[in-house]
């Protein structure tokens, strides 16, 4: 055996890598910050984006940068949660394909608000996040259970086609709940396409406790889905509570899907990609794995909304149909890469 | 002594082939029954009675003053049009899960239906279209899209499960894309634009029916003539290949038919949910599993449309399309079959 392929110098190696792309992806997410800022429908120059970053709003072009601060914010907090939520729903699933949006936890999520405004009134952002949140509970159990139901467990295929489904019904329920309310119907269509445009601090602080709860259940579980990763069976032995991992480290990930959908609406494919980008950077250890998809996401997500107000000049393209644009070719490259029978 | 008791094992199992095949064509002739029992209660009835010798009289061409337009104009080309959208979807969707082996993998799932869709949003919404050609295109990207999808899940070959989930992923894409193009539309043309989201036969002509009484003529005969290979194929291709069916070219045969139907159907009614999901099954059970349900299926799937109109326009309070009431049904049927599937093990 040589020394560059024994087991102490790979772990050396993998640990010096890791500090670097943690280095690497601190400093993109911050060029991100800095481009969501400063690019836009409106061209700033860099005395506008400083004025307008210490709330200054006297010309055009700094409440233009005052106004890109909170959505930077927003895209930094809902990409951070998605992909989190992502990598903790692949891991408990050990499901390559798994994400809130194909499972359908974000429709569930966006019906039942679309529920609550329509036939309960609700006006209140909190009343929002806690019906998303108890939307998106709702309906990844549900996916859950039907998808695992049967011979073979919870294989990808049938969580896939159980997601696939209960979209469908999810969708067509919200359709048939907004269609005879002309009123509300202008209200709930950004239920259908999530974005970050409109984004105040106001909005964004109701739903960090939620946020913040979710990131810490899901990083706390990060050795037990290390755990899982090697098979029920093994992770019993091991020692762990493999009902009780599952459902905290499930809590974590509808908290943070669950609060994202309440204020952006639903965004699919940033937790499918990024976990699979991070895999790639630092291995299937969840104690990296994790925080390395929490930033991850936040950059894809700032990416993604840059494009979107670049690509549609003047108008916006919400950063829900950038996401799915991005993450449904990734999505079938996944698909292809495995072999059948893993599928 | 041995000889005697296999003439009656084969009498036996002539004569068990016998009443299935006459139980199947009581079941296929009750519910040919039943889709012309809605049918005529469709014409009858609306927001208002027409008795019955009206309706015919107005079907024999005559003119009825009061009937003539609320049978003639209005009701009969719905029906119509919904009897026929409901056929091709039916047998359409039956093929599909047939061939894929897989009751969950129905063309409204894996995206066809909603590459159709999107296109006709996008033609109506972003380039002002109408009419005919909303529907050529609706229909070329019905099939452009099944070609992607199946040149993308080709890899030596092309496997139901790699074809169900590339559907998935392609479809969860235009499902973007079309709220996108809906969230731009000027309020006028939302309603019109809603009916690509969810499928709807109102305002339905008889010039939106002919396409789909052509393509149900062409590619459902097509379709009836393959079905022993289509039902060969559902034991999978090397069994299939050892009772000699030319897999290849009959695959192709009835794939191009199966979306050929799907497409042409979607770009009349629009993706009428469920419809396509639910008739094989609902088929299935009906008839007895074991026996070809194509036509079943395309019965059961006219049937559903015509239910699913009539309730969301006369018994529900408002006024629903055909679309979000065949959700809404199939919602918990859906649910069931999932649950029943997954445990006789066929969903996995």
């Amino acid at each position: 055996m040589t020394a560059s392929s024994s087991p102490e110098f790979v772990v050396r190696t993998l640990r010096h890598s890791r500090r670097q792309w943690l280095v690497v992806v601190l400093f993109a997410l911050l060029c991100a910050s800095g481009l969501s800022v400063s690019l836009g429908t409106r061209d700033v120059v860099w005395a506008d984006i400083w004025a307008g970053a210490t709330g200054n709003t006297e010309t055009m072009a700094q409440a233009v940068v005052a106004v890109r601060v909170p959505r930077t914010v927003l895209a930094v907090l809902a990409g951070a949660a998605l992909g989190l939520a992502g990598a903790v729903m692949q891991g408990i699933t050990r499901n390559p394909l798994a994400d809130p949006g194909i499972l359908g936890v974000n429709a569930g999520a966006a019906m039942a608000v679309a529920i609550g405004i329509a036939w309960f009134g609700m006006d209140t952002l909190d009343a929002y996040i806690w019906t998303a949140i108890s939307g998106a509970g709702v309906a990844a159990c549900f996916v859950y259970t039907i998808g695992s139901m049967g011979r073979g467990g919870a294989t990808p295929l049938k969580m896939a086609l159980a997601g696939a489904a209960t979209s469908i019904a999810a969708v067509s329920f919200t359709i048939a709940i907004i269609l005879p309310r002309n009123d509300i119907a202008g209200g709930i269509r950004m239920w259908q396409v999530g974005g970050v445009g409109g984004a105040t601090f106001e909005a964004i602080l109701p739903c960090l406790p939620f946020l913040i709860a979710g990131v810490t259940l899901s990083l706390l579980s990060a050795r037990s889905l290390n755990l899982l990763a090697l098979g029920d069976e093994a992770a019993a032995g091991l020692g762990a509570r493999i009902a009780w991992a599952r459902a905290a480290a499930a809590l974590g990930a509808i908290l943070l899907c669950g609060a994202t959908t309440a204020i952006c609406g639903p965004i699919g494919f940033v937790g499918l990609v990024v976990p699979h980008v991070c895999r790639v950077l630092v291995g299937v250890d969840h104690r990296w794995l994790l925080p390395f998809s929490a930033l991850t996401g936040a950059i894809l997500l700032i990416c993604a909304d840059v494009v979107g107000r670049i690509i549609a000049r003047p108008s916006e393209l919400d950063v829900g149909i950038v996401t799915a644009f991005i993450g449904a070719p990734v999505f079938i490259w996944i698909v292809r890469q495995r072999r059948v029978k893993e599928l | 002594m041995s000889t005697a008791s296999q003439t009656t094992l084969a009498d036996q199992l002539a004569q068990m082939r016998q009443q299935r095949a006459r139980s199947r064509s009581r079941v296929v002739t009750t519910i040919c029954g039943a889709v012309l029992a809605g049918f005529a209660v469709t014409l009858c009835l609306g927001q208002s009675l027409t008795p019955p010798i009206d309706v015919l009289r107005v079907l024999a061409g005559s003119d009825v003053p009061g009937a003539s337009f609320t049978v003639g104009t209005l009701r009969l080309p719905r029906a119509i049009v919904s009897i026929m959208a409901g056929m091709s979807f039916g047998l359409g969707g039956v093929v599909f899960q047939a061939m894929l082996r897989n009751p969950l993998a129905s063309p409204d799932i894996i995206g066809i239906s909603t590459g159709a869709s999107a296109a006709a949003v996008f033609a109506i919404v972003m380039l002002g279209w109408s009419g005919l050609a909303v529907s050529v295109v609706a229909v070329l990207a019905g099939f452009g899209v099944a070609l992607l999808i199946y040149l993308l899940a080709w890899r030596d070959g092309v496997t139901g499960t790699r074809l169900i989930l590339v559907g998935i992923g392609l479809s969860a894409m235009l499902e973007s894309f079309i709220a996108y193009v809906l969230s731009r539309a000027p309020s006028w043309s939302l309603q019109d634009a809603l009916r690509w989201l969810t499928g709807s036969v109102n305002g339905a002509t008889l010039g939106q029916a002919f396409p789909v009484l052509a393509s149900l003529i062409v590619f459902g005969s097509l379709l009836l003539t393959r079905q022993r290979a289509i039902e060969a194929m559902r034991l999978g291709d090397d069994s299939a290949i050892a009772l000699g069916v030319p897999v290849a070219r009959d695959r192709a045969i009835v794939i191009l038919s199966a979306v050929g139907l799907i497409a042409v159907a979607t770009a009349a009614s629009g993706p009428i949910a469920f419809v396509a999901f639910l008739s094989g099954p609902i088929a299935l059970r009906i008839i007895g599993s074991g026996k070809s349900p194509f036509i079943a299926a395309a019965l059961i799937g006219a049937l559903l449309v015509l239910i699913g109109d009539y309730v969301g326009q006369h018994l529900l309070p408002g006024r629903y399309p055909v679309g979000i009431v065949t959700g809404a049904l199939g919602a918990p049927y859906l649910i069931y079959l999932i649950a029943r599937s997954n445990k006789s093990g066929e969903g996995k």
